[in-house]
This record gives C-alpha cells, structure tokens and sequence, in this order.
C-alpha cells in the first residue's frame, strides 16, 4: 500500500519490512525537562511504530494542551499532528478518524487534560470506539503551569511546596473499562519493554485503546513524598504479566510458548501472548479486571500491564456503515444528487 | 345550534378582506394542532393564495398555550402582521385574553363551553360544539383531542370559502401514506365543514377567492431548505447537538441522507453523522473533519455557538474549513428559546477570543437557504476558515411559500488543496506561505501518501511552514495575512439585493427581516416617503455596501436585537459615516412586522 520511501538511508541502520529506518519515525527535538518520563514513552512509540511497519503517513497525531500535548512533535515527523485546544483532543481525532477511516490515529493526552477539563470528550470518545491509540501520560500534576494537583493525585499526596492533596483520584483505566473500552493497559515509563509490547498490540487494535502511562514529572511531583515519583512507582509497580506480542505477518514464524500462556487474537490475525504473573487474572474478563484493578489501588500498588482486553469490538466507522473509502476522498459523483433527485423533492414540497 | 354571527354589529357592514387576513389559531401545545394549522394553511396555498405561517410556541413539551398566525395576502407580503381577522380559540387558558385583545370587528371562532360572546360586542363569534362533533366523527376516544383540531380546519374553510376538496388534497399531502389518520382527518374536517355550512350563515369579512399566485410554488422551512442546500453540497461529517430552533435541520438532512447518501454498490453510507456529547465536541468534530478534507458541518443556536467558540477560534487560526449553521433565537443565555431573534450578529462576526474575523451568509429567503448553505462549503473550503450561515427561527421553522430550488449546477471548489504528485513537485512549500498573494495558503490533507505534506497543525503561534514560533514578525505575518483573506472573501460571498425607489434615504436590514421591510417601504411610499432598501447577504462588507453607505444621506439599519448590532458592525467599518446609521430595531422575540419598521422611520423622519 504505502508507496513512500524512506528519507534517508542509512546504510547500517536495520529496517522494517516496509524499508524504513528507525529513524524514519523520529520527530522534532524534545523541549521537554530532562528526564522527563514523557521522553520514554515518546521512544516507544517510535520504537513500536517502526517494528510495526507503520506507515508513517498514515499517522495522524492529536493533542490538547500540557506537557504531554506538546509531544506529538516529538515522534513520526511523516504523519500530520494536530495540537488543538485544552481537554477537547477526542473531539479532533473523532472528526479526523470519521473523514478518512485510513488513518491510525494516535492521541497523547494528560492526566489534566484528560481527566479534569476533558474528562467529558474523554468518556465519550471511549463510549463511541473511535479508532484510535488515547495515551494518558499521567504524572498527577499540572506541569506547564508550574506544579498544581490534577484529578489523578492520589490522596494525601504531597506537592513539592509541601500541600496536601485532599481529595480522592479518578483512574483512568477503571473509568474506561466501565465505558466499554475494549483495550485498556496501564504502563509505567520506567519499564519499556512492556511499553513497547502494549503499543505493539495498540497498533493492531481496531477501536480505542486507552493506556494510563505513569509518567513522573522530575521538575514538579518526583520527590520523596510523592506518589507519582520515580522511586515509588518504581517500588510499587506490581506487573500483571509478561507480554509478547506477534504482528499478523510474523504469526506463522514464532513460536508461542504453550502452557500458562493466554493467546488473544484480534482480527487482523495479529496475536497477544500473555504469560500471567499475578494469579487469576483474566484480561478479556471485566469484571474480575475491575476487582483486580480495585483490590491493587487499596493496596497502593500500580497494576500494570494489559489490563482488559476485547480485541472484536466493532469502531465507529463500522457502527455508522460508511463506505470503505475515505469520506474526505469521494468525489462529486458520489456525493451530489442529481437534477432529478431535486425535482423529486420539489414536487413533494409543492 | 345558534351562531351569533348574525347578531354582530360589523357583520354587513364592514368591507369584505378578500385574499388579504391573518387568522390567528390559540390551542394548547402538544394536542396536534401544528398538522390542523398546516393544513388550514396548505388548503389556502393550493386556492393558489400567497400564504405565510408563523408558530409562536411555548418551550414546553406539552399543555402550555400555543398560536399560530396564518398570514394570506394577495400582493406577497408575507411577514407577519400585528392585528388579525379572523381568530380560532381552542384554549380555555388563553381564551379571555385573547379575546380582550382582539382587533375590533375580527371573526371568532371558539369552542362553545367557552362562552366568549358577552364578552365583547364589537366582534363577530361563531360558537362551535367540538364535543358533539367530534364525538359524531371519530369513533375513537383516545383519537378525539386530536381531530378536534381538524374540525376547526373545516369550520374555518367553510367560513372562508375555502374548497373542501383542497382541505382533503392538504390533509392527505400532511399525512402522507398513513391511510387511517387521513380517512379519519379528512372526517373530522368534513364534520366541521358541514356543520358550518348548516349552522353559520355566511360572512363577508374574511374570504378567500381562487388565484393563481401559488402554482408551481413550494412550501418549506428554512431548517429543511438549508438540510437540502447541505445534502446537494456533499457534507460528508456531521457533528451535531440538539438544540431549538436548529435541530430539525440536521434532523431533516438525516431523512435525506438516509434515501439519498447510500451508496447504491455497497448500501454504505457517504456521510457520518453523529450526535455528540455537546455544541464543543460537535465543533471539533467539524473542524477536524474539515482539516481531514471532509465537507462537514453543524447546526446550533446561540448557546450553542457560545459554547462552540473556543473551536471556532482554533479554526480561524489553523485554518480549518467547517460550516457552521447558527439558527438564532432570542438570548441572551437561555433567553426565550423558542422565539426569533437577530441578536448573534456581533458574536458570529467575530466568535472567540483574540482578533478573529469570520465570514457570515444570512439568506434572506427560501432560495437562498438553500443556495447559501450550497455554497458555505464551497467558501469554507477555498478560504479554510469557518464559515457561519446564520438564520433565525423565523426562517427556519416556519412555513413559507417559494420558488423550487434552482439545480446547483455549478461544481464543487474544493480550494487550494495539494495531492500526492503536486507536494511532490512543489519547491519550498509550506503550510502557511501566501504564495498567490490572496491570504490563502496551499493545504495538504492527512493521509496523503508520498512522504511529503506533512505539517503540524497548532493553536499555539506559528510560522509560515507550521513551526512553532513566539517571533513578533512570525506572528504578525500570520494574523495580518488572515486578515487580507477576509478582505479577499468580499469578491466572494454573495452581493447585497437592492429594491430601489429613487431615494437619497436608505434602509439596510438582512435575513428574515426582508418581507416587513419590502412591506414597509411600499407603506412609507405610499405615505410620501421613498426609500432604496439594500438587502446585505453576507459578511464582510462588499463593495456595494460601500458605494450605498458613501452614497445615502442616511441609512436605516433594521434589525432584530436590542443594541443594533449590525449597525455597531457598520459604524465600525466606516467611521466616517458613522452618524449616517439610524437603528430601527424589534426584539421582544416575534417575527418583525411592518408596522412598527413604518413607525420607527416615521419618527426618525419628523424629527
């Protein structure tokens, strides 16, 4: 399909089956703090676009407003990124994904432009499907204006200046697995090898994917007494289960491991293999994904991993039946009715 | 069974209306009276009379009081008028002082329990028992609320000495393909014209005599005309949000795109549509879908546009084509939702913070609900900007006669758009670069394959090429180019109408305001006074509005708010004739009348 080639080849670097280097899938500098978390995930989706041979043109990248939203400059130059306004990103990547059902749409967002000022495009981009990979780059502070709680602080949570937060979080993943998101993952940006395999897995969903990325803020929230710091997601990260994932045109070449492992299997014939670490746990189930979820946060740990999954979920474009081609791409043809059509209506108005 | 008619003291003596009254209709909303009103009015359009129709309307559901004006008038005027000839009152909450407000010598029809006869004698009353008469008519119980409207129809028909076979053609064209409610309409209303013709003698006050002024005329609101200009323009993206007085404009597109946007190979819809959680997310959705090279729209009012102009302001400044309907109703906030207003002037004209410009189209009529909201898309896409359409409720909910539609034979402009093969031989492109000179830069749409085209779309300051920049001078060459786009728009958008007397004394009004002012000029006319009536269409401010403003010695400004908003856009535009603008203005959310335009002017004039 795709008929570009790569920009410029380097000619030790390795290259994906569609010819393109890793390279190729880099953006702008980073502007963000050094060490900022956000730079990692950054750097997975890079890494998980170029091992899944995605075309970088096809990529069209949303963001809101923060920290965050500023880092879709920051991967895939080839495809078109659109930085609009505060919380209203799922409303851009629904009109865009609507106009042109070719693109792979990727929207990175924070945990203040998702779950306070957005939390209503948030809810129900989820509840509609659109196809697209929603990233929640969730450090639990308003960064870009210096350091106030968001919505998804955890209580009794310490900002640098020494306030409390008070008040209860909102988590993002039980909140999406109750609006009927078919993919929901939690990663912590200290751990890429599971960042790539989930976003691996993303690029092969149909329908939204909501990913809560823990991500430290190490200007304003990575101190002692934060929850959201390095050291105590590190300490608290508690992963689900070691993750592999298999591209559809690589299934026939890997072996899958048998006994304990879960192989789910989305439409495209691309397959996640899931080797359990926490007991029980039944990602396509959930409910016993909610219990899970619940029991963890009680006990103050990060459940990460793929934490609900239902690869068959019918997106958007599908559940209003439009037509295969791009809406944005049909031509007068198809969409002006004819002199007669207007005479039809004429005459039942008269 | 008695009527007083006989009794009236005008009856005889007044002179006979012929072709030339207005009926006022008072029920009780929710009891089906809107199809018994439509029908009244179809029936005197198909005698081939000049017809317009207005529901003023609770914002209630049901049980609140209800009229409906139905005005007919052999010479065309078709904007409302303030008195009435002939009323039917059906609600026993309104009766009394609807009778206390009465034009002297009007004809009363009324639901006998009523007893509204004592209570004034300088009217003509016609007591009806709707009871017996529907209960002879309908076998149905739980059908008599209803068809006690349609029984009124055939009273009022027979009075008026409208043809029964009419009120049958308009009931079945009302009721279209459900054969049990026409058989037991076309019943009802028989039942009342029957009734009539035994019980009340004639009348000469109000009479409807056969014309020819309406053959080969439509009956349409404007919410449909603008549905239909949108369905023959291609809209591919819908995002919408319901809202009076708008949603039935998107609500009648999706009947038209269900019969008329599948696509016949595949049975697959060529346009999305969707409902969305609110007028913000309905505006992203536009403007996102526009940036993806969809034709896509919404429809709102107000609120809705106050809500949306956080959107509207990110589109100006990324340039991103969308049309955007505003059907205005009378704020501010909620206001009165269910009554017209012009009062969205100002807000459409320059939605959202910042200095922001938009291009505004305010059909005028019918036809140009329809051509207007054709060519937005067309506009939206060769300027890249949001575009506002912008009527009121009296254009889109009520009913009014017009010509067909012309077919829209002219094609598509999909603007400055580059495909794969242009981005690849084009030479230091960039998004934001004015390479024509007319403010409008060359797009590329996501998705393009090839390698080339791809840019960063930003709300936040940017250069020429789509990079992020904080420089004054990047700035100030995109601001200021975006303002020579909006000069350019003035070769664009459609030009005002004039309807010339001679006259070194102007009237400027737009949109629904056009039939009280076409009245009221002929009214000052005829009092001696000659006016030149120029009709703006759109915004900016065309050459033609410049030559008229230079050229009058002064310059009504009719409009439909309290502040005279258009006026404040002109004064704006052209300081130097600032003292030239005079404000004729009506805004207690009616539909403007002619009266009160003569009377203003009059005022003016003697002063």
């Amino acid at each position: 399909m795709s008929t570009a080639t790569p920009s410029a080849p380097v000619p030790t670097a390795p290259t994906n089956k569609l010819g393109f280097t890793k390279q190729d899938y880099v953006g702008s500098k980073s502007t963000l703090c050094a060490g900022c978390g956000h730079d990692s995930i950054t750097a997975q989706i890079i890494n998980a676009a170029f091992e899944s041979n995605i075309e970088g043109y096809r990529v069209t990248k949303y963001s809101g407003i923060g920290c965050s939203s500023k880092t879709p400059a920051y991967f895939i130059n080839q495809g078109w990124g659109f930085n609009s306004v505060h919380g209203r990103m799922p409303a851009i990547a629904t009109g865009a994904s609507l106009a042109n059902r070719n693109l792979i749409n990727i929207g990175v967002s924070g945990d203040g432009d998702s779950m306070s000022i957005g939390m209503g495009q948030f809810v129900h981009a989820v509840r509609r499907n659109i196809p697209m990979i929603y990233i929640i780059e969730d450090n639990g502070v308003y960064g870009l204006t210096k350091g106030q709680f968001s919505a998804t602080a955890d209580k009794g949570a310490h900002l640098k200046s020494g306030a409390v937060n008070d008040l209860p979080p909102i988590d993002p993943c039980t909140l999406a697995i109750e609006l009927g998101c078919g993919f929901v993952a939690r990663c912590f940006s200290g751990n890429p090898k599971q960042m790539n395999a989930i976003m691996k897995a993303a690029f092969a969903y149909e329908g939204t994917v909501v990913l809560d990325i823990i991500s430290p803020c190490v200007t304003f929230n990575n101190h002692d007494a934060s929850t959201r710091s390095y050291k105590h997601v590190k300490d608290h990260d508690f992963p689900l289960h070691d993750l592999g994932f298999i591209q559809y045109s690589e299934v026939e070449d890997v072996e899958i491991p048998a006994g304990q492992t879960e192989i789910v299997t989305f439409p495209d014939g691309s397959k996640v293999a899931i080797k359990a670490i926490h007991e029980g746990y039944d990602p396509t189930d959930r409910f016993t994904a909610m219990k899970a979820i619940h029991e963890s946060m009680a006990k103050g740990e990060f459940l990460t991993g793929l934490l609900y999954i239902n690869p068959t979920q019918p997106p958007l474009p599908e559940v209003l039946n439009l037509v295969d081609e791009p809406l944005a791409s049909l031509g007068e043809d198809m969409l002006k009715p004819s002199p007669e059509v207007l005479n039809e209506i004429m005459q039942a108005l008269m | 069974m008695t009527a007083s008619l006989a009794a009236s003291p005008t009856t005889g003596g007044a002179k006979t209306r012929i072709n030339d009254f207005s009926i006022q209709v008072a029920t009780v909303n929710g009891s089906g009276s809107q199809t018994a009103n439509t029908v009244l009015l179809r029936a005197i359009f198909q005698m081939g009379v000049f017809v317009s129709g207005k529901n003023l309307f609770p914002s209630n559901i049901a049980g609140l009081p209800t009229w409906f004006t139905i005005r007919a008038s052999a010479k065309g005027y078709v904007a409302r008028k303030a008195s009435n000839e002939m009323l039917i009152l059906m609600n026993p909450e309104t009766a009394r002082e609807d009778i206390a407000k009465a034009d002297a010598g009007a004809l009363v029809i009324y639901d006998e329990p009523l007893q509204l006869d004592k209570l004034r004698a300088d009217l003509s009353f016609v007591p009806v028992p709707f009871q017996k008469l529907v209960t002879a008519s309908c076998p149905e119980p739980k059908l008599h609320k209803l068809v006690k409207n349609m029984i009124y129809v055939g009273v009022a028909a027979r009075l008026l000495g409208v043809d029964m076979t009419e009120v049958k053609t308009a009931i079945a064209k009302q009721l279209k393909g459900k054969a049990k409610a026409i058989e037991i309409n076309q019943n009802a209303a028989t039942a009342g014209y029957g009734w009539a013709m035994e019980a009340v003698p004639d009348q000469d006050q109000v009479k409807v005599v056969r014309d020819n002024k309406t053959q080969g005329l439509i009956i349409v609101d404007g919410n449909e005309a603008c549905a239909l200009g949108a369905l023959f323009a291609g809209v591919t993206v819908v995002g919408w949000y319901p809202i009076t007085p708008a949603s039935s404009l998107v609500e009648t597109f999706i009947e038209y795109a269900e019969e008329y946007r599948i696509d016949p190979q595949t049975g697959k819809s060529t346009v999305a549509i969707v409902q969305m959680e609110d007028e913000l997310a309905s505006a992203g959705v536009v403007l996102a879908a526009g940036w993806a090279g969809a034709r896509s729209m919404t429809s709102t009012a107000g609120p809705g546009v106050s809500l949306m102009s956080e959107f509207i302001g990110l589109g100006y400044y990324v340039e991103a084509p969308g049309v955007f309907f505003n059907v205005a109703r009378t704020g501010p906030s909620t206001g009165l939702p269910t009554r017209t207003q012009q009062s969205d002037v100002e807000l459409c004209a320059k939605c959202s913070h910042g200095d922001t410009l938009h291009i505004n189209l305010y059909p005028g009529n019918m036809e140009e609900c329809f051509q207007f909201s054709y060519d937005a898309f067309d506009l939206a896409e060769r300027f890249q900007t949001p575009i506002f359409v912008v009527t009121d409720l009296d254009l889109g909910m009520q009913n009014w006669s017009s010509k067909p539609f012309t077919y829209p034979s002219k094609p598509y402009d999909r603007g400055k758009v580059l495909n794969q093969q242009q981005l690849a031989e084009a030479q230091d492109w960039g998004r934001y670069k004015d390479v024509d000179g007319d403010g409008i830069c060359y797009r590329s749409l996501p998705g393009t394959p090839g390698g080339k085209g791809a840019y960063f779309t930003r709300g936040s300051g940017h250069n020429a090429y789509a990079q992020y920049s904080e420089k004054p001078e990047d700035y100030i060459e995109v601001v200021d180019r975006l303002r020579k786009k909006y000069e350019t728009a003035k070769a664009h958008v459609p030009t005002p109408v004039f309807r010339n007397q001679g006259s070194a004394k102007g009237v400027l009004a737009f949109g629904s305001s056009d039939p009280a002012v076409i009245e009221a000029q002929d009214i000052l006319a005829g009092n001696g006074l000659k006016t030149d009536y120029l009709r703006l269409r759109a915004l900016p401010f065309t050459a033609e509005v410049d030559a008229f403003v230079r050229e009058k010695q002064v310059v009504y400004v009719v409009e439909q708010n309290r502040d005279g908003q258009m006026a404040n856009l002109l004064r704006e535009t052209y300081p130097e004739f600032a003292i030239k603008f005079k404000s004729v203005l009506h805004y207690d959310g009616h539909a403007i009348d002619a009266k009160c335009i003569v009377d203003q002017i009059t005022a003016f004039e003697q002063k």
